[in-house]
Formats: C-alpha cells, sequence, structure tokens
C-alpha cells in the first residue's frame, strides 16, 4: 500500500483598504446598517456605468509587483456571470484573461531553516458581491433578506500553484502572505470581518510521484487556522479514500466550521459556465513604466528587511526581530514605543510575551489594542522607575486591556504605586518577622529559602506594592544575615 | 417647412413668446397628435408647465440662461430621468422610477430644456419597427398604416410630427438613423464615446449610443453640442474639447470628397429608395463635392457580427433583471432560482428573450471562440474597412434603409426579414463612427427616403455641415 502525499494551491481573496468602493464612490466602512453603502451603481440599477477607482488598482498594482509578477503594458476586466441574489448585475467585473499580474513568488521561512518558493500563477482585482442575511425570527422564517453593503468592494485574487506540500508550508505561507498585504498597507487582513478569505485546492499523490491526483475545491473557509483544519480533513478524508481503493471525485466542496467537516456542495452549484467575456464598459489599463517605477519606488520596506534592520539598529536578539517584523503594525508599535523610551529589549519582552498572549485571548488585532504603543511606554517607564513592580505592571496591563483606561491612572486610583520608603516597611519586616519565629531563625542560620518565605510574607501584607529589593535589604539587614 | 428649435429659442430669448406660451400651444397638439401615433409611453404637461414658468421667471429676473431654455423636448424611455417612470416599453420596468438622471438628462435640464414625456419603444431598444414594445405599437407620422421603424419609433414620430420637433433616441445598429429615415425627420448616431451613456439603459454597451432627432440638420447640431462631452462616470465617453457645431454648419464643402460605397447599393435595395438616394448624391455634387467610389469589402459579414455581438452584450446586460432590487417581480415564488426564472418569463416580451438566448449560446463555453470572438475579428476588419476608405474621401454617403417604411404586421412574424431593415446602418455602430440619416426625398406611395451621410470618428462638424447644406438645397 503507498504511502501518499498532499499537493495543496490556494486562492486568498482580500479586501482592498479603499475609501471607496472600485467601481464607484460608495464609501467602504465595515459593520454599518444593511444597505446604507450603497448607489445606484452598487446597487446595480439600469443603466448605471462602473469607472475603476484608480486608488483600488494601484493597491492591486503595488501587490502583484512586491508578489514579483510580471506586470503586462495592457491588463483588462471581463464579466463573469452566474444568478445569486447577492450579485446585483449578476455578474461579477473581474480579470479572466488579461489579469494584472502573473507569475509572481513568495518564499517562506520554514522551522529547519530552510527557504521554499511558492509560486504564484495570478494577482487579479474583482468586486466582491454582497451578503445573504437569513433571518431567524418567527415571522421572517424562510426569507432571505439581502445586504448590499459589500457589493462592489475591491477584491484582490491570490492564485498560487500547486506547491505547498505540507501543513507546515501551507500555514507559513498564509502567514507570510498576510504580512505582505499587512506590509503594504493593502489590506487589513482582518479575517473576522473577512477582509482575508481562503480557498483551499488539494488533492492527494503516492508519496514520490510527479503526477497530480484528482483535486477538491473547499471554499468558506475564514481563517488561517480554519484552513489547516480544513486542510487536514480533506487530507484524512482523500488518504482513507485512497487507501480503500476508491476514487476521489473532483468537486467543491464546502467547510463547515462548526461540525469541523467539509461536504459536497450539490452538483448543481457546481457545474459552471461563467460565459467571461471583456466587459464593455471598461477600457483597457495602460500601465506605462513611468507608473511602475512609481509605485515601485512607492513600496515598503518588507518583513525580512526590517528583522535585519531591528537587530543592527535595537539591538535586540535574532529571534525577538523575527517575532515583532512578522506583522506591520506590530513593527510599527515597538518602533514608536522605542521613540518614547528607550528600552528595546523590555518592550520586545512586553510585547511578545504579554501583549501578545493578551491579543490572542481576545482574538483582537494590534490596531484595536487598548494598550497602545503611548501606553506600554508609560508602563514599562513606570517598571523601570521603580514606581511599580513587574509584576504589578502585569496586573496593570490587563486592566488597560479591560477597561480602556491609561496607566498611569489606574495605578493611581488603585493605590498601585510600589512602597520603597524603608521607614514604612520596616515596620512591616518587624511584625513579620515577629509573627514567623521559625523562619527568621532559618534565614539567621543562612537558609536561603526561608528568605524567600519571608519576602513573600511581606508582600503579602503589602499588597504586592513593597519595593522587592529595598525589602530584601531590610530583612537580611534586621536577621543579620546580609 | 422643417419647424425649428434653434429659431424658436431665439424667438424665446427675445421674449416675443414665453416658454409656458410653448408648452399651452404645444400640449394640446402633443396630446391630440399622440392619441393617433401612440409615440408616448409617458407624459409630463404638469411638470413641463411648471418648469416652463420656473424659466419664465429666471428670464424676467433677468438670469443668464442657456440660450436653449425653454425649449420643450421628448425623451426615448430608455434613458433613466429622475421622478419620471422609465420602462423600456417592458413589463420589467413598468413601474419603475430611477433615482438618478442619465448624465444627458441632466445636461439637458441644465440648459432649461423642458421634457415633456418619455417616448415609446421597441422593448429594450431590440427591434426595428416598435412593434415589440410591450405596451403599444407607435404609427408613422407620414402614413398610419406603417411603422415608424425603431427601436426609437416613438422619438422619431415625435420630431417629425412636431410634438415636439426635438426627441432623443439611442442608436445600437441604427435606432435613431433607420426611424428618422421612415419618419422623414433627422437623427444622427454620434461617435460611439460622444455622448455619455450614464443613465442609458444598457441593451449592447460597445454599440450604444445616445441621439438627437430633429427636424432640420441645425437643430441636430444645436443638440449635440448640448449632449456631447467626456463624463467622469463613463469611462468610455472621449475626452477633448466638443467643437462648436452651429458656428460650423456654414462653412464652405467644395471639394469635399463623398465616397460612394458600391456594396451599399446592391441587390436589396428598392429601385425608388436608389432613385432618390441618386437624386441626393447629384446636389452634392451641385455644392460643389466631389463624388468618389470606394469599397466596405466586409460589409455582408456585418449583419452576422453585429447580431453575435449585440446578443452576446444584451445577455448580460439584461442578467440583472431579476427581481431582486428594483423592477419585477414575480409573486409565489418557491426559491430564489423561480423567482428569477419567473421573473423573467413574465417580465420580457419575445424578441427580448430571443436575444437572451442567442447571446447566452454565442458566450458559453465551447463557443465562446467560434463566434463571440470571430464577430469581434470581423468587427476590427470592418473598422479597418472604413480607416480605409476615409483614407479616399471625407464622407460616405448611402441609403439609410434598403426600403421605406413597411405596414405594421408586415415582418413581425419573421425576425430574420426584420433584422435585414438595419442592413446599411449595424456597420456605423461596429466601426464606432457617426452617422447620420437626411430626409432625401419620398418614394411613389408619398413615403420618406432617408440618405445616411457617415463621417470618420469625431467627424460630427464636417458631417453636419455638409448635411446642413444639403437640406438646404435639397428640394423635398
Amino acid at each position: 500500500m503507498p504511502e501518499f502525499e498532499p499537493v495543496i494551491g490556494l486562492e486568498v481573496h482580500t479586501e482592498l483598504n479603499t475609501a471607496s468602493k472600485v467601481f464607484c464612490d460608495d464609501p467602504t466602512v465595515f459593520g454599518a446598517e444593511p444597505n446604507t453603502q450603497v448607489s445606484p451603481i452598487s446597487l446595480g440599477l439600469p443603466g448605471v456605468l462602473p469607472v475603476l477607482n484608480r486608488a483600488a488598482f494601484e493597491k492591486a498594482l503595488k501587490t502583484a509587483i512586491a508578489l514579483g509578477c510580471e506586470i503586462p503594458e495592457r491588463t483588462t476586466f471581463d464579466r463573469k456571470h452566474y444568478y445569486y441574489p447577492d450579485l446585483p448585475k449578476n455578474y461579477q467585473i473581474s480579470q479572466q484573461y488579461e489579469p494584472l499580474g502573473t507569475k509572481g513568488a513568495v518564499d517562506i521561512h520554514l522551522k529547519d531553516g530552510s527557504t521554499k518558493t511558492i509560486r504564484i500563477n495570478n494577482i487579479h482585482l474583482e468586486e466582491d458581491a454582497g451578503k445573504l442575511i437569513h433571518p431567524d425570527t418567527p415571522a421572517a422564517r424562510g426569507l432571505s433578506w439581502v445586504d448590499l453593503n459589500r457589493a462592489g468592494m475591491p477584491l484582490l485574487e491570490i492564485v498560487t500553484e500547486p506547491d505547498i506540500d505540507t501543513l507546515e508550508e501551507l500555514e507559513v505561507f498564509m502567514q507570510t502572505l498576510r504580512s505582505i498585504l499587512r506590509y503594504l498597507d493593502v489590506s487589513d487582513c482582518k479575517m473576522q470581518e473577512g477582509s482575508l478569505r481562503f480557498e483551499l485546492n488539494l488533492s492527494m499523490r503516492p508519496v514520490g510521484a510527479k503526477e497530480l491526483g484528482t483535486k477538491t475545491e473547499v471554499k468558506n473557509v475564514g481563517s488561517i487556522k480554519a484552513v489547516l483544519r480544513a486542510a487536514r480533513y480533506e487530507i484524512k478524508r482523500q488518504s482513507e479514500l485512497l487507501e480503500a481503493g476508491e476514487r476521489v471525485i473532483q468537486e467543491t466542496r464546502l467547510w463547515d466550521d462548526d461540525r469541523g467537516e467539509t461536504r459536497s456542495m450539490r452538483s448543481k452549484e457546481v457545474a459552471k459556465d461563467y460565459r467571461y467575456f471583456p466587459d464593455p464598459d471598461l477600457p483597457a489599463v495602460r500601465i506605462s513604466a513611468d507608473w511602475m517605477g512609481r509605485i515601485r519606488a512607492e513600496l515598503p520596506e518588507l518583513e525580512d528587511a526590517k528583522r535585519r534592520r531591528f537587530v543592527a539598529e535595537y539591538g535586540i536578539p535574532e529571534y525577538d526581530a523575527g517575532v515583532l517584523a512578522t506583522d506591520r503594525a506590530l513593527a510599527d508599535y515597538f518602533e514608536t514605543c522605542c521613540r518614547m523610551h528607550a528600552s528595546p529589549k523590555a518592550f520586545s519582552n512586553w510585547i511578545m510575551v504579554e501583549l501578545l498572549r493578551e491579543l490572542q485571548n481576545r482574538e483582537m488585532e494590534i490596531e484595536d489594542c487598548p494598550l497602545t504603543a503611548p501606553r506600554l511606554a508609560e508602563l514599562v517607564r513606570m517598571v523601570e522607575q521603580g514606581t511599580i513592580s513587574n509584576n504589578i505592571a502585569k496586573d496593570v496591563l490587563k486592566e488597560v486591556m479591560e477597561t480602556n483606561e491609561s496607566p498611569a491612572r489606574i495605578v493611581e486610583s488603585k493605590g498601585l504605586s510600589q512602597v520603597s520608603d524603608e521607614a514604612a516597611l520596616l515596620a512591616v519586616v518587624h511584625e513579620v518577622i515577629a509573627a514567623n519565629p521559625g523562619p527568621a531563625q532559618d534565614v539567621r542560620e543562612g537558609k536561603e529559602k526561608a528568605l524567600g518565605f519571608l519576602m513573600g510574607q511581606v508582600m503579602r501584607k503589602t499588597q504586592g506594592k513593597a519595593n522587592p529589593g529595598v525589602c530584601k535589604a531590610l530583612l537580611e539587614r534586621e536577621l543579620g544575615s546580609g | 417647412m422643417p419647424e425649428s428649435a434653434v429659431k424658436l429659442a431665439a424667438r424665446l430669448r427675445a421674449k416675443e413668446i414665453s416658454a409656458r406660451e410653448v408648452m399651452e400651444d404645444l400640449i394640446p397638439r402633443l396630446e391630440a397628435r399622440n392619441r393617433d401615433l401612440n409615440a408616448y409611453v409617458t407624459l409630463c404637461p404638469d411638470q413641463a408647465r411648471k418648469q416652463a414658468e420656473e424659466i419664465d421667471n429666471r428670464r424676467a429676473k433677468g438670469e443668464e440662461l442657456s440660450p436653449w431654455a425653454g425649449l420643450p423636448i421628448g425623451v426615448k424611455d430608455v434613458i433613466c430621468t429622475q421622478g419620471i417612470r422609465t420602462t423600456c416599453s417592458s413589463r420589467m420596468l413598468e413601474t419603475f422610477v430611477p433615482p438618478y438622471d442619465a448624465t444627458v438628462v441632466r445636461k439637458l435640464k441644465e440648459h432649461g430644456f423642458l421634457i415633456v414625456g418619455k417616448t415609446n419603444m421597441d422593448e429594450f431598444a431590440m427591434g426595428s419597427s416598435t412593434e415589440n414594445s410591450a405596451f403599444f405599437t407607435t404609427r408613422n407620422p407620414a402614413d398610419l398604416e406603417r411603422v415608424p421603424g425603431g427601436s426609437s419609433g416613438g422619438s422619431a414620430a415625435a420630431a417629425a410630427a412636431g410634438i415636439p420637433a426635438l426627441t432623443l433616441g439611442s442608436d445600437t445598429g441604427g435606432s435613431i438613423r433607420q426611424p428618422a429615415a421612415f419618419c422623414g425627420c433627422v437623427g444622427l448616431k454620434p461617435t460611439y464615446g460622444r455622448v455619455s451613456r450614464y443613465g442609458l439603459i444598457a441593451f449592447a454597451s460597445s454599440l450604444d449610443q445616445i441621439g438627437p432627432f430633429a427636424q432640420t440638420v441645425e437643430d441636430t447640431a444645436m443638440l449635440l453640442g448640448v449632449l456631447a462631452g467626456q463624463d467622469p462616470m463613463d469611462a468610455t465617453s472621449i475626452p477633448g474639447p466638443v467643437p462648436d457645431y452651429l458656428a460650423g454648419l456654414h462653412g464652405d464643402i467644395r471639394g469635399t470628397r463623398i465616397g460612394i460605397p458600391g456594396e451599399y447599393f446592391a441587390e436589396g435595395l428598392d429601385p425608388e429608395v436608389r432613385a432618390e438616394i441618386e437624386k441626393g448624391i447629384k446636389t452634392l455634387e451641385g455644392l460643389g463635392c466631389e463624388v468618389v467610389e470606394v469599397n466596405l469589402p466586409h460589409t455582408e459579414y456585418g449583419i452576422a457580427a453585429y447580431y453575435f455581438t449585440c446578443t452576446a452584450e444584451a445577455s448580460s446586460n439584461l442578467a440583472r433583471y431579476d427581481g431582486v432590487v428594483f423592477g419585477h417581480r414575480a409573486n409565489e415564488s418557491g426559491d430564489i432560482v423561480e423567482m428569477a426564472a419567473k421573473t423573467r418569463a413574465e417580465g420580457f416580451g419575445a424578441e427580448v428573450k430571443r436575444r437572451i438566448m442567442l447571446g447566452t449560446y454565442v458566450l458559453s463555453s465551447g463557443f465562446y471562440d467560434a463566434y463571440y470572438l470571430k464577430a469581434q475579428r470581423v468587427r476590427t476588419l470592418i473598422k479597418r474597412d472604413f480607416e480605409k476608405a476615409f483614407g479616399k474621401c471625407d464622407l460616405i454617403v448611402t441609403p439609410t434603409t434598403p426600403t421605406t417604411a413597411f405596414k405594421a404586421g408586415e415582418k413581425t412574424s419573421d425576425p430574420l426579414e426584420m433584422y435585414l431593415s438595419d442592413v446599411y446602418t449595424t456597420t456605423i455602430n461596429l466601426a464606432g463612427v457617426a452617422g447620420l440619416s437626411v430626409p432625401c426625398g419620398k418614394d411613389s406611395k408619398g413615403l420618406p427616403v432617408g440618405m445616411q451621410i457617415i463621417s470618420p470618428v469625431l467627424g460630427e462638424e464636417n458631417l453636419l455641415q455638409v448635411a446642413h447644406q444639403f437640406q438646404l438645397a435639397h428640394a423635398c
């Protein structure tokens, strides 16, 4: 029985972060009341015409250039036809015949230190569809409501070649691409808001075989985590079929995130003839060498370059620099902190350990984090100045996340300032020694462990506000062990 | 004598007549004549009267108005008018009231034109006789038993009958020029992109163009000047300044080379029409024009290339009529698929359905190359034919139609026969050049004959100049 290995390709849809839609000037704010960000054009009313949003096109072009694509001298738009109530014209303006970028590549760095190139087949710009809402109230049961706020949002589709061979590669590729898109400032890539979506193409073949097996296409996968789960599920499902001597059917499958499984879409929905043809309303876009040059000059520093600079400029370890540079917003956050207070290593520790954990627990993006860079700088400054202890600072950080108050205000209002006043602490130290004669004796006899116990008691009595350094010195002096 | 809107505008400016008086004269005449012609789907006399009063008030206050302020105009019901229902003569849009104005309508309003109503047409501009209107058939003012042509039959009949003498049409394969010829008025299909299509309900986007109807070439030139120009809302509109078409009308046309393509005078051309066109050419020679022979060798493939192209685009443009956001929606639908299917079955007429089916087939995978792409290659050849011909001549003259107006019902049973009435006009849309039909005599039944004058891209100035001097010189 041969062993099977997966072959994976991705279609990545990312919503571009422009102020207006791709073919009209409707605003693009997320989460507005249904059907409030619409106009005759995005509603597809009779007689309207699309006009290309130059900002959206430039973001798409920037991405294509950053991913090393071949850029044609002209690119065109085509109509892709299918009937669905969330698609007002019943065709989507997309790019089929002359996309704006082909033959790109993304390099990914794997755990074993190796680098692999994932080829990009093409990148093209298109418009998003609206959404159907299925109301759950008894009166509206069986009805579908249409919200067209999203209709006409600029969508960039990035199609890879089937170059991904392992789940690790799949995960690293998605993270790397997300990082690039955020670095380029072309998309927020907020998966919760659907601004980064994936379609997974996966097939299995006997280990070492050259020929590709029959693939399935998995739609409706909304996050990196979900793609990995869906891929794992499909690998298992297809392997079991093949091992049982059965065939994989070429089909489109839907990912059900709640059940953790893919299931076949009805064949009617799969039978597709999109009847692509060039959109007569949109002239070809000519991409001059000048234009290309201007956009190339605007490309920001990407992840690899930034990682190297962080090590050189801030003297932080390679590992720290790697973590901070994975995401442009995170890297910017770190640099803002460093500009306000020159303690790079302290910031990288706080960001990597406390902040990232908080963000992950709360499924929050750094841009939305109540602990802004100035607030973290303030927190670290308070620790370094001895105003609060490290442990108190961790509590304050959590409090900031909960209440969106500034660290200084929290420290002040809760009376968390560290007590460093010897006179104040000496009374507590005497109290603790008197209440714990045994451990006190142990300390006098040089048993280090007992000193820790007594320190703990002092901390308890001061609600953690005692300056640990001052406290230790006092205990040692009083017990004559220092 | 043809009615002149330009002269009426001069009287309005001189305050010899008020806009209100123009309306009070027009509306009863229009309503009476329209009972015979059925040229209008929707009339809005109250609104027009009110706007006439506003114009008069503004003029009385000494405000600076457009020279054309106060002129009445009819608009084909394929052009969106905010607050006035726009039906495309289709059940699908019978109650559709656009929330926005087409760019041309906005321009008309800015110039103080008064829209008196929306004119009847073949449903979604698909047809050559206005018999495909879902509501009623429009009659030809020259002979009420005959069709006015189409698809802009309502606009042509209204302009020819002077109710009012200015109207807007749209032309995808001859829909302005053919009815202008049948009804005996002037109709211009401008260069593709000269006039904004924003707000023109699309039939075939790469061919559609809005243009004026009038009784005189002078009025046609005036109205084109109002309509033309690049529009940021239409990416296919052409940049650059708009010439003063009116000022150019009187220039010297001696030595203008008129190309006569043999392909347009071949089999199928009614001998009486041919005789009238030949007289017309003599008149042009009399004006000092020089006649040269030219060739447009790919003409015979024009109709096929046209129908592949326009049906493909129509099948796409008309996909949006599914009952979800606007227009007709079928009752009692089980699910979304059934809702769209029933809505379309009920809302569209036979010719529209026929073209959607044809176009869907043309674009289907496996047929796309053989039909759609091949038609585009033919289109390129036809475009080159014109470029070559315009190397030898300044303008091309042909008959507008092979026959004069036919009787209502005569061709409704045979769509192919109907399609052939556009044999001389579709190639002009495929090439994207400008074409104008000007009255050129009558046949023995007294029916108008139209002569088509074709110019290169953006050659409207010269085209209108020659047509204007021809109209003045040629005794009808």
